[in-house]
């Protein structure tokens, strides 16, 4: 019998955020019946992890991130490339992971939402500025934002407000968060900026 | 206040619908129609139950109860029937162990389809008698006429014909959900909605189960502007997880998104102002016809709101307007942010432009000399009983500065359509318009419209502690941020928890209509109001102890209270009379763009807008339900539309269904104003429509004042003002 848990573990009629928080038991027994011939053993890191594993070679990142590794917080807004939910980061690189085979990323590095914050849980400069700014509603396009916003600014793509509109315009928003998602990209690439002067 | 979410929200771990996951679940997936009208003469699911990995394969012939449902009207299949009548159309289920091989298997499916001719013309449907019947009750699902006065005649005389195309909500996180069944046969529903409730009172009667063996629990939702109010994957996921005795989830790809929920409909409005030479109106005239699609969903309330929010927020004694909802063979359409409203506002503001023009008047005059004020009589005989300060909203509007001219020596980025163009701003002229907008807050014409919280304080490790519970669905909004605000300014209590929304409280009503900080916040603030009597009263027998003494004495105090805002009546259905509204919301927006007239791109320069709420109960969040809701009203102007043609949408995706990234919003001004509504909690008016009716308008007079262009028609497509063949 398999229970419905919270990700954190706890009573799942007191999320402090008023968010259902279902999660994940065991994810990767997701074998099932669709099999493919063709198999190809992959190595990569997540979020600092090494994995391996044997890949369809049509699986994108963002499945293989999402049901297979239980990294649920990358989102699949459109799966087409076109909306940019799925953001992270290859080597540093940001990419839509919709549209990356998994097979692709062999020997590289990914980093997702799940491996921004401080393994300690201190949010990033850039998470915090989010919230602060209320650089989102529904949060659905976050962590793709977030992913992006961080990209744009280790691009030195963050001078001014025109240059992170421009940098950011692959991440659609729907609830219009847009206002906030500027401020939050700004104020953090200033941040950043005086501390490398600092430094 | 910060929202409660914020931190699970930027670290990826707040669970959406589509996120959830059990051990053993099945993936369902749902065959539709390709055919916008078709006869079935069969449906053969042989083959797909032949595929390894499939568990189930249904149709509408394993539907437990009833076979239809509706929020207004339970016209719609649970899968069809015999027929199909829109493209997309569910026709049968599957359920396999993985989401590829239950797509598989529902595309083995043979179904055959006798196309028959699809009813697209909403004016047709609406008063040609020979169009053939969508449904056997014919093709008018609400005629609503509003009648005040006689004369209709005037000096000054101005007409249209306008057209809104079909908007879609494009929520980011499409229509997802996991159905578990339960062990008491009944089933566990865990899903992204906007009232869990009504998603209960018509998934139960189809499952032939009793409301308590549904149970509802709201997962995370990923936006929802409307396109949540309806069922989509509710009824199916439960069917399959009650038939298979297994947890189904369903998720909706982006393009099946498009076909999984209704839209905004589509109007076709003619409209005739008459009006003084110093353009004070005397009367409007108007036919309003909304293509509803292919089953009713809302398009009664819809067209309730197009027919008495149809001259505006102006005074007018003579008012003749008949507005229609009609059933057509087109994807159904319902709920979006400001319905009804919105499509009238895009209309009689095009109107006002035009009067203003022929009075000789500029836009914000000739909409100040009619401007509705406290104490004005409505087009339904309702007075305006709560502030209403149109004319001073414009004023200030007018006075707020503006971006300042475009500089010669300009970024080329900063052109419309950016720097990729073959031109460089050769043609590009600038241009200034305003917009105003009127919505009715909550849900309007009798319905008993209420929200219910529970509220309990408790010690928590020796520390008073308050959990606040209702079945408000958190859509984005910022609802629990301000939940939580009331409930700790009221108790006085600062540990405040929100307990996730489900079934096992009282109905919350729909986070829809801008109402849920009116209704479930009134809920939220009546019911602590309760629990502090009885803390008071607690307190009276022992005056010397401690909140945390008196709790440890008499243990947790829980109340439970429904809230209701005062009632409204239905309107007469020969003459639009009644008080239909319980509140009325204005928002004005000045939009100043940059047009090039060669290559049809328009670049929205600066949005400025003044909004009346009321009271701010949080600052943050109410500017973003401005942005937001204003971002909309632009997309609806320039760029977004689900293109049909003979019934079948062309552009079902976000390659071609274009909604407005970052470098369209422009930057914002804003000024809210606060006066504040007696009847409403704490004097609130809900705030999250109207920014999106007063946008469209405002870009769209622009766009006409930077090309002269009459421009009918939102959204503005770049060959509207590009490829105009010349006059004469
Ligand atoms: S999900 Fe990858 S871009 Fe939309
Ligand atoms: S916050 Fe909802 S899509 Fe961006």
């Amino acid at each position: 019998m398999t229970a419905i848990v919270r990700r954190s573990g706890g009573n799942p009629t007191n999320a402090p955020d008023g968010g259902l928080c279902l999660a994940l038991s065991d994810m990767g027994s997701s074998e099932a019946t669709l099999s493919s011939a063709i198999r190809t053993e992959t190595t990569f890191t997540v979020n600092g992890r090494r994995v391996q594993m044997e890949l369809d070679p049509r699986e994108s990142l963002l499945d293989v991130l999402r049901e297979r590794l239980g990294l649920t917080g990358t989102k699949k807004g459109c799966d087409h490339g076109q909306c940019g939910a799925c953001t992270v980061h290859l080597d540093g690189r940001r990419i839509v992971s919709c549209l990356t085979p998994a097979v692709q990323v062999n020997g590289q590095a990914v980093t997702t939402i799940e491996g921004v914050a401080a393994p300690d849980g201190t949010l990033h400069p850039l998470q915090e500025a989010f919230i602060d700014n209320d650089a989102l509603q529904c949060g659905y396009c976050t962590p793709g934002q977030v992913m992006s916003g961080l990209a744009c600014i280790a691009e030195g793509h963050a001078g001014d407000d025109d240059e992170i509109r421009e940098y950011l315009s692959g991440n659609l928003c729907r609830c219009g968060a847009y206002a906030g998602i500027l401020a939050a990209v700004r104020e953090t690439a200033r941040r950043t900026d005086s501390r490398v002067g600092e430094g | 206040m910060l929202r409660p979410d914020g931190t699970l929200k930027v670290t990826g771990e707040f669970a959406y619908s589509s996120d959830l996951w059990l051990d053993g679940m099945l993936w369902g997936a749902t065959l539709r129609s390709p055919h916008p009208s078709a006869w079935i003469r069969s449906v053969d699911v042989g083959p797909a139950l032949a595929m390894p990995g499939v568990f189930a394969v249904l149709t509408h012939e394993d539907v437990p109860g009833e076979k239809f449902y509706g929020l207004e009207h339970k016209d719609q299949p649970v899968l069809a029937i015999d027929q199909v009548r829109y493209q997309g159309e569910a026709v049968a289920l599957v359920a396999a162990d993985h989401p590829e091989t239950a797509r598989r298997a529902a595309a083995a499916i043979v179904v055959d389809y006798e196309v028959r001719e699809a009813v697209v013309d909403a004016r047709r449907a609406a008063f040609d008698p020979s169009c053939p019947p969508v449904h056997a009750h014919g093709n008018l699902v609400r005629h609503q006429p509003v009648r005040v006065g006689s004369t209709f005649d005037a000096p000054v005389v101005v007409t249209g014909e306008y057209e809104v195309g079909m908007q879609d909500q494009a929520f980011l996180g499409p229509e997802s959900g996991l159905a578990v069944p339960g062990e008491d046969g009944g089933v566990d529903l865990y899903v992204a909605t906007q009232w869990l409730h009504v998603d209960q009172d018509q998934v139960a009667p189809c499952l032939a189960l009793p409301k308590e063996k549904v149970r509802l629990s709201l997962a995370g939702v990923g936006g929802a502007f409307g396109a949540r109010e309806d069922l989509s994957m509710q009824i199916h996921a439960s069917m399959l997880a009650l038939r298979t005795g297994k947890p189904v989830k369903i998720v909706y790809g982006r393009e099946e998104s498009f076909f999984g929920h209704v839209h905004r409909h589509p109007a076709r409005m003619r409209y005739e102002h008459g009006a003084t030479a110093d353009g004070r109106l005397v009367y409007v005239r108007a036919e309003i016809v909304l293509d509803g699609g292919a089953y009713c969903s809302s398009s009664p309330a819809v067209v309730g709101n197009a027919a008495s929010l149809g001259v505006g927020p102006y005074e007018v004694g003579n008012v003749w307007i008949d507005a229609y909802g009609v059933y057509t063979n087109n994807p159904p359409c319902g709920a979006m942010r400001g319905f009804g409203a919105v499509q009238a506002c895009y209309a009689y503001e095009s109107q006002m432009d035009r009067l203003a023009e022929a009075c000789g008047l500029s836009p914000v005059e000739v909409r100040i000399r009619n401007a509705v004020s406290q104490g004005s009589k409505l087009a339904t005989g309702q007075i305006v009983d709560t502030p209403a300060p149109l004319a001073d909203m414009l004023r200030e509007l007018e006075a707020m500065p503006g971006p300042g001219e475009p500089s010669a020596a300009r970024d080329l980025r900063s052109l419309p359509g950016g720097v990729a163009q073959t031109t460089h701003g050769e043609g590009v002229r600038r241009g200034v318009g305003y917009g105003v907008g009127i919505k009715n807050i909550c849900f309007s014409e009798g319905f008993d419209d209420y929200s219910t919280a529970r509220v309990r304080v408790e010690l928590l490790g020796g520390e008073p502690h308050v959990l606040v519970h209702t079945a408000a669905a958190e859509v984005g909004q910022g609802l629990i941020t301000i939940k939580a605000q009331i409930a700790r300014t009221e108790l006085g209590i600062d540990k405040v928890t929100i307990a996730p929304a489900d079934t096992s409280v009282g109905s919350a009503g729909s986070s829809s209509a801008s109402r849920q900080s009116y209704v479930t916040g009134g809920a939220v603030k009546a019911t602590c109001e309760a629990v502090r009597e009885r803390l008071d009263r607690m307190r009276a027998g022992h005056p010397e102890l401690t909140l945390e003494e008196l709790l440890e004495l008499y243990g947790p105090v829980e109340e439970t209270r429904e809230y209701r805002h005062r009632p409204t009546t239905p309107m007469d259905p020969l003459t639009g009379q009644g008080d239909s509204h319980v509140q009325l919301a204005l928002c004005v927006h000045r939009a100043v763009v940059d047009v090039d007239v060669e290559l049809g791109l328009v670049k929205v320069v600066e949005l400025a807008a003044v909004q009346d709420v009321g009271r701010i109960l949080n600052p943050l969040a109410l500017e973003g339900q401005i942005h937001g809701g204003t971002a909309q009203g632009l997309g609806l102007a320039l760029m977004e539309e689900i293109q049909v043609r003979d019934g079948k949408v062309l552009n079902p995706s976000f390659t071609d269904y274009l909604i407005p990234t970052i470098l369209d919003m422009p930057p914002m001004r804003l000024s809210i104003l606060e006066n504040p509504d007696p009847h409403a909690p704490y004097g609130l008016r809900g705030a999250g429509e109207p920014p999106t009716l007063s946008s469209t308008p405002a870009v769209a007079a622009a766009v006409r004042a930077a090309t002269g262009l009459d421009l009918p028609r939102v959204p503005i497509r770049p060959e509207d003002i590009a490829l105009v063949p010349a006059a004469g």
